[in-house]
């Protein structure tokens, strides 16, 4: 045993990917496609796959497997598959279509993504997924995805995310409903077909690991509650990330770690913890009792000009009053060449540092004003009314529901939000865990976005992951089958059985004094200040001690009313809080541990003199796969890190600068 | 603000429910709906009572998962799902009640939730292209002309929440299935299947329990996402030539 690294984790051996063909990365895919060993059509019916989530990765997959003629059954938390989070997506989806033959292509593609993701992903993967995002949009129009046409019916596409070519696919603002919808279509014609079986309102608790390789799940039926064994010859998590650690963000109420949390204490490494994405144009918090935050779509800030007063004394002015000569238009002055137009982790801090100084405006939520003006006055002097209704109504009529507030009369107010986790299980170029037999697909996984998500890639990558790279990777798996029956009473399963039954009987015995929503309130409150936007060696490490002392109190005083036979959202939250709270400490090491800033991930210490993001390349160009460890005494988190050094082969590693 | 809740609590399947009242105080006008509810819970769990079971999950209005019947209106006052509608929307010292979604294709399995696996069953039974992955042609291959493509976007934006049924005297389905019929049937890719299509949809719907439309319009006007009525004529349409091609 080695001894502990600043007292918190162990070193542990590097880590690597063996999949990957050693071929030039062009041919790699296929390659690897043709490596891949076949099942033939009469042994598919003998295997079974069990897929956790049913969003845009689980029901891409579960459709693509049916059809295979793999026995599927999938899980959702939620009341139909339809609901996944994916349908909340609005932007678009990026494809190297170039249809409007303005220079795209699959290695222009590849190239925007891993520098979008400030050189912290991994290239291979990355490279197939910009060679099969063609094939989703095909896939996609083929189930009758209505996407936008132009007048001769052909597919429109507009630009996205600061990249310089029309590669985005889209419809409306609700392109993540329409890909969610065809996918659920597809995956619902498998459930008639009999080659899927769909469970609905069931939670995944634990993964039953046999012989070293994953053999099914333990879930509970959230209207029964009954625990429920479910086995299989190889489990696929695409259950989504995992931004709810911090309580209030762009995520749907019911996501969850906890499917790839209970299979990071099972032994999958967990890549990159920290990289959390906060979204600069959200609507901000408006009083104690909120529970979500909204997005109001990146494309605002092309006609929109953000600023604060420059004066704190006239922060709780109507914004009208305050003259022209006393706002601070700062992002146009920090960088006058990309304005209010810079990437998005570059314009949620400086949000965040005007607020900071006290300038920020809006409601007092606890001592702070926690928003800055989005101001679309210079572009209604511009336009008409109607023009500028034509581009952005849909926006400014939701925006106005919420608050309550017209933006063509008042400056909208926005202000970063957590949105998206690039962290999740390591997997390698199949997509395969460290548990033999477990894949990650989707936000699940880590793989593709780096430390930062560049705009419309998370529907693609979740696309491409189910519909077309796990459906070829695991056959590679599957094609040792047929595999030893696991027996219902195996050691095993009576172990994840026990383990799940004691957890649940132990939350409802507890019958303490504080509901479950103030320990997820105080754990998210915890994140943010400490491992949100910026964070700091000394923030870090009191955030620890603090997620520590809340744990054990969680553990010792929480309060979860009702019984284990029933429904009881209660209980269901509080299995999930739990598994956050380790989480959350977890998130801190990591981002601890990596003394440099990069993508959405600034630490305080690692700065340029003029206080731009610094990478450290020679130190952290690597991926950190935690090993799940645990100090009995002190209940402390003791993961272990294995480093996976990222080998840049095909693309320059450059420092990114938007001055 | 302040207002009097009355609630239907129901702890199972199979169990007598009641309304309950519930006082609430120091409510603000910025909350959403669902958000008061939560706050009440919390209240509740306070002093030792079960939280009101209710369903939610995106509280962006795209989910469909949240659904309410607030003093007889699916969703509440406003056209919109009830994560999106806020207490400035009531006034201070009323009465609400709230309500699951009502049908019997509906069943209610604990307090305000209920189980709308029918439109799943309705979806299986021909809500598809059939089209396996990996065998579609070029994108840019089959044209759909704009008006068409606009139009089954309309349609599309169908949520599954199931506020059409509840505000249905007759708890039809019929709003829902023309969303569908309508979103597949305006493209080319979705014409091999029209016909059967929409027979085994409306077949399933039937054997769901799901009535009849008598042309009452509640539907199309409790629709969060506006679905237009005519869809329900488009479904009439197919489903008279289906048979037609049938004979």
């Amino acid at each position: 045993m080695t001894s502990l690294v600043d007292g918190l984790y162990r070193k542990g051996e590097p880590i690597r990917d063996t999949k990957a063909p050693d071929v030039d990365i062009t041919k790699m895919w296929t390659q690897a496609k043709f490596d891949n060993r076949l099942v033939n059509p009469a042994n598919r019916r003998k295997l079974s796959v069990i897929i956790v989530g049913t969003g845009l990765a689980g029901g891409a997959a579960a459709a693509t497997l049916g059809e295979a003629g793999y026995n599927v059954k999938t899980f959702c938390y939620q009341d139909s598959p339809r609901r996944a989070h994916s349908i909340a997506a609005q932007g678009g989806i990026n494809a190297a279509k170039n249809y409007n033959d303005d220079g795209d292509s699959t290695y222009r593609l590849f190239y925007d993504t891993v520098k979008g993701g400030d050189y912290r992903s991994r290239e291979t993967n990355v490279y197939r997924l910009a060679e099969v995002s063609t094939n989703i949009i095909d896939q996609c129009v083929a189930q009758g995805v209505p996407f936008a046409r132009d007048y001769g019916g052909l597919l429109d596409n507009r630009s996205f995310g600061g990249v310089q070519v029309a590669r985005t696919f889209y419809a409306a603002g609700q392109t993540g409903q329409q890909l969610l919808i065809g996918a659920y279509q597809a995956m619902e014609r498998q459930v008639a077909a009999g080659s899927v079986q769909s469970f609905t309102r069931h939670e995944m608790l634990e993964v039953i690991v046999v012989d070293g390789k994953a053999r099914g799940i333990i879930a509970r039926d959230m209207v029964t509650g009954e625990v429920e064994t479910h086995l299989a010859d190889a489990v696929v998590l695409a259950s989504g990330g995992y931004g709810n650690v911090f309580f209030l963000s762009t995520n749907a109420m019911g996501s969850n770690v906890t499917a790839t949390w209970r299979a990071h204490r099972k032994g999958a490494l967990f890549g990159n913890p920290c990289y959390t994405q906060i979204h600069p144009t959200c609507i901000p918090v408006s009083g104690d009792h909120q529970s979500k935050l909204t997005l109001m779509s990146e494309s605002l800030r092309n006609d929109g000009r953000i600023w604060v007063p420059k004066n704190r004394e006239d922060c709780d002015k109507d914004p009208r009053d305050i003259a022209e000569e006393d706002r601070d238009y700062y992002l146009e002055r920090i960088y006058p060449a990309f304005g209010n137009l810079v990437p998005r982790d570059i314009a949620s801090r400086q949000a965040k540092n005007v607020c900071d100084e006290g300038r920020g405006v809006g409601p007092l939520v606890g001592d702070f004003r926690r928003g800055v003006y989005l101001d679309f006055s210079s572009a209604l002097a511009r336009m008409s009314e109607e023009q500028v209704s034509e581009k952005y109504g849909n926006l400014f009529d939701m925006y106005e529901r919420i608050t309550g507030e017209s933006p063509y009369k008042v400056p909208m107010r926005i202000y970063p939000a957590v949105h998206y986790t690039m962290g999740g299980l390591w997997v390698d170029y199949d997509l395969e865990t460290t548990i033999p037999g477990l894949f990650a697909a989707g936000e699940a996984n880590f793989s593709d976005h780096g430390a930062n998500r560049l705009g419309a890639s998370s529907l693609m990558q979740c696309l491409a992951d189910g519909y077309f790279v796990l459906p070829n990777t695991i056959r590679q798996y599957l094609a040792d089958g047929p595999f030893e029956p696991v027996a219902e009473d195996a050691p095993e399963v009576i172990e994840a059985q026990q383990s799940v039954q004691q957890r649940i009987d132990t939350l409802l015995s507890i019958n303490g004094e504080r509901t479950v929503d103030s320990f997820h309130k105080e754990l998210g409150h915890v994140m943010w200040e400490y491992c949100g936007m910026e964070r700091s060696e000394e923030g870090l490490r009191k955030a620890i001690g603090l997620i520590r002392g809340l744990r054990e109190e969680f553990w010792r005083n929480v309060r979860v009313l009702g019984a284990a036979d029933t429904l009881n959202q209660s209980l269901e939250k509080a299995g999930r809080v739990a598994d956050f709270l380790e989480l959350g400490e977890l998130m801190c090491i990591d981002a601890l541990h990596r003394r440099e800033s990069c993508g959405g991930h600034f630490r305080a210490e690692s700065q340029t003199e003029d206080g731009e993001a610094l990478r450290h390349d020679d130190e952290f160009a690597y991926v950190a796969a935690w090993g799940f460890g645990g100090d009995e005494d002190t209940g402390a988190l003791v993961p272990t890190l294995h480093k996976e050094d990222l080998t840049y082969k095909f693309i320059e590693l450059k420092q990114r600068s938007y001055k | 603000m302040k207002f009097t809740l009355k609630i239907w609590r129901q702890t199972g399947p199979d169990a007598q429910g009641e309304l309950v009242t519930y006082p609430i105080e120091d409510v603000t006008d910025d909350m959403s709906f669902l958000e008061m509810l939560d706050v009440l819970n919390e209240q509740l769990i306070g002093r030792g009572d079960e939280p009101v079971a209710f369903d939610s999950d995106c509280r962006e209005g795209i989910c469909g998962m949240c659904g309410l019947m607030i003093s007889g209106e699916a969703h509440g006052p406003e056209v919109t799902t009830t994560c999106q509608l806020h207490m400035r929307s009531f006034t201070d010292g009323d009465t609400i009640t709230v309500e699951p979604w009502r049908a019997e294709a509906f069943p209610i399995v604990r307090d305000l939730v209920v189980d709308r696996s029918a439109f799943d069953r309705i979806i299986e039974a021909g809500g598809f292209i059939s089209v396996n992955t990996g065998a579609a042609p070029e994108a840019h291959s089959v044209p759909v002309p704009k008006a068409n493509a606009d139009r089954a976007f309309e349609a599309a934006k169908c949520i599954g929440c199931g506020a059409c049924v509840a505000a249905c005297p007759n708890a039809s389905a019929m709003l829902f299935m023309g969303a569908k019929v309508t979103h597949l049937g305006e493209t080319p890719q979705g014409q091999p299947e029209r016909d059967s299509r929409v027979v085994s949809m409306v077949n399933q719907a039937d054997f769901e329990g799901f009535g009849g439309c008598t042309n009452i319009g509640e539907c199309s006007s409790a629709c969060p996402k506006e679905i237009p009525l005519d869809v329900i004529s488009t479904l009439n349409a197919d489903f008279r030539s289906s048979r037609k091609s049938q004979r």
